[in-house]
């Protein structure tokens, strides 16, 4: 605490707006990096990457955050080392867009001597980062198959949306697939909607077509259940089926409060981790509290019963 | 259009089909063939209309865009400017519910905003183009991510959605139809219809070809050239509002990922229906079989599994390449 007189002296000017922390003040910038909103959940995770930004510069006066948002890993890498080279930031905090193209970038910036945390998708090598912040993929999938398996005790015929073809679908889908293994339900169909609405309504009209006795859709993301709600609707066959998506997105969340014979269920994979992340990477520069390791927040199934704490009018998403 | 070894061509005599005619035509109805063959349900009412009604918004804008790419143009901003349209129209009407109450007034004026905001952006895309003399694919380039960065910034990274009572109101825009034919499906022939006619039997048209062809004899020939390559851009942005009216009733939303990647899609069908890309030559009812085929690979591919869904991507792909080298082949041996 060598700057302890100087940020002293410096606080003297900011002491009336914020006495709680001045004095401890080493400052630290932190640098955060994710991709730009380019669907559903994205937004939603901008947004808490924003909202939670301005919370800690209000509560933190020595931390300053660069927040910067890519449509690609190649501008993800750029942005990575703009940060390095123009902002001197003591701390990254980075939602790759890809594991393998970011790997490289985000290990020099570990061998630079600085706090590295990665949020939801993992670099491909291991021990890179300080601390890593993740949503539960498998668990993603397999809450789901569980709620199939229970709603569908006889079995049934289901048709399943993919996302983007990633690692983070193929987790999602593998573990619902080992969930409701055995239990009579049977995948008649299952295509890429791409996490899309657009792609998911077509998906589902064409799926439907196909198949004439499908009693549950799985569209594993909330923008694709829209679609496929639409779909079902056009098809007037509403009343024979229901849809489960996953994500929390608040118009979900707010048909199952409201009971919706159609949306009974919503599984949580909340866009607010990065929030969590940066929270997680300010305590590190602030406190003395222990915050290096794992932090997994795991995938909830939210039902009328719980719906109402899952439920943010505010955001985007 | 060099000639030309004509020794070739009368060893094969006899019955011939001009590829370069009716190449399209003969894919379309063997992909139709293939998916009644592959799936009993391929052609039911029901899915004939998805399909053709989803077609729509591509197909309304591939018109528009073949007089673009008859006169010698490109633009590749239609799929980000349909995405802004359809957010400044739920916007407008979102706004206007209070005042205007819920009804057919608040749709119409957001109609008239659709067609609006595509007349102004075909401008400033056609005048950048023939005032500021840059390339079209560079001012398209440039509008293309602004119209998707301005999406995103009004939709807050989110989704922007219609007031609810409104859709319930709008809805049957494009779920509802006359005589069981949707709107969308009536929308897009009339729009392919009168866009042929113009192709065909107005100065116009024919002002677009001769421009695509050869831009100095057509300037010689006292064609107003800037004229009416700015009235190509401009049509194109009317056109793009109008599958934006038919788009937004069916989510009722719109977000970045609105009308991604359907300028390829509508270049693609352009292509793909017998119109040269480097100009001088368009044809609009190819373009519609080629929008037709586009969609109905997707579509086939989603009903019968044949090859996993990693790849539809690249069937797709062989596709649209052979469907354009059967078209060239015959003209290569001319």
């Amino acid at each position: 605490m060598k700057l302890t007189a100087l940020a002293g002296a410096l606080a003297l000017g900011v002491a009336f707006a914020n006495p709680l922390h001045a004095q401890d003040a080493e400052s630290a910038v932190i640098g955060v990096s994710i991709p730009a909103a380019t669907h559903g959940w994205a937004g939603g995770m901008n947004f808490h990457a924003q909202a939670t930004i301005a919370a800690l510069e209000e509560r933190y006066e020595n931390l300053d955050f660069v927040l910067s948002t890519a449509s690609d890993p190649g501008q993800q890498v750029s942005d990575i080392e703009d940060m390095m080279a123009t902002r001197n930031i003591d701390a990254l905090v980075v939602l790759p867009f890809e594991s393998e193209p970011l790997t490289g970038p985000v290990a020099r910036v570990k061998e630079a001597g600085k706090w590295v945390t990665v949020v939801d998708r993992g670099l491909s090598q291991e021990n890179i980062e300080d601390l890593y912040v993740a949503g539960d993929n498998p668990g993603f999938g397999r809450v789901a198959g569980e709620f199939f398996k229970e709603r569908l005790p006889d079995g049934g015929n289901i048709i399943v949306l993919r996302g983007i073809p990633t690692t983070i679908d193929n987790e999602r889908v593998a573990a619902f697939e080992a969930a409701i293994e055995g239990s009579g339900i049977e995948i008649v169909g299952m295509e890429h909607g791409n996490w899309n609405r657009d792609d998911a309504f077509e998906v589902t009209q064409d799926l439907l077509s196909r198949n004439s006795d499908v009693v549950a859709v799985w569209a594993s993301d909330d923008d694709m259940a829209v679609g496929a709600i639409e779909a079902i609707n056009q098809a007037g066959r509403e009343g024979e089926m229901w849809v489960l998506g996953g994500a929390g997105m608040k118009e979900m969340i707010q048909r199952v409060m409201d009971g919706d014979e159609m949306v009974p269920a919503n599984v949580t994979y909340p866009p607010a981790m990065i929030g969590t992340a940066i929270e997680l990477t300010a305590l590190n520069f602030v406190g003395n509290a222990p915050v290096s390791g794992e932090f997994i927040i795991g995938s909830v199934l939210i039902t009328g019963d719980n719906a109402e704490q899952y439920y943010y009018p505010d955001s985007p998403f | 259009m060099t000639s030309e070894t004509a020794s070739v061509a009368p060893a094969r005599s006899g019955f011939r089909i001009d590829f370069h005619i009716w190449g399209p035509v003969i894919a379309l109805i063997a992909l139709v063939a293939l998916g009644a063959f592959l799936n009993p349900n391929f052609l039911s009412y029901g899915n004939v209309t998805n399909v053709l009604a989803r077609s729509a918004f591509i197909g309304i804008i591939a018109v528009g865009m073949t007089f673009v790419i008859t006169s010698g143009g490109l633009d590749l901003s239609v799929g980000s400017m349909a995405a802004f349209i359809a957010g400044v129209m739920i916007l407008i009407m979102n706004a206007l519910v209070p005042s205007m109450g819920v009804g057919w007034g608040v749709i119409l004026v957001g109609m008239a905003a659709a067609l609006v905001v595509g007349v102004a952006a075909g401008l400033v895309n056609g005048l950048l183009i023939t005032q500021a003399r840059i390339e079209a694919f560079i001012v398209t380039l440039g509008t293309m991510g602004i119209f998707r960065s301005l999406i995103t910034w009004l939709a807050d990274g989110g989704t922007l959605s219609l007031d609810f009572a409104v859709r319930e109101v709008y809805r049957p825009v494009y779920y509802g139809g006359i005589l069981g034919v949707a709107w969308p499906i009536i929308v897009f022939a009339l729009v392919a219809i009168v866009g042929e006619i113009i192709m065909r039997k107005t100065p116009f048209g024919r002002h677009c070809a001769a421009i695509g062809s050869n831009e100095q004899v057509a300037r010689y020939s006292a064609v107003h050239v800037d004229r009416v390559r700015l009235m190509a851009y401009v049509l194109l942005g009317i056109l793009v509002g109008v599958a934006t009216i038919m788009y937004v009733p069916r989510l009722g939303s719109a977000s970045s990922s609105t009308g991604v990647l359907w300028e390829l899609e509508a270049i693609a069908a352009v292509i793909i229906g017998g119109t040269v890309l480097k100009g001088g030559f368009g044809r609009v009812w190819g373009t519609v079989v080629g929008v037709l085929i586009l969609s109905l690979i997707g579509n086939i591919l989603n009903l019968a599994n044949l090859v996993s869904p990693y790849l539809n991507g690249a069937i797709q792909g062989v596709i649209i390449i052979l469907a354009v080298v059967l078209q060239r082949q015959r003209k290569a041996e001319r």
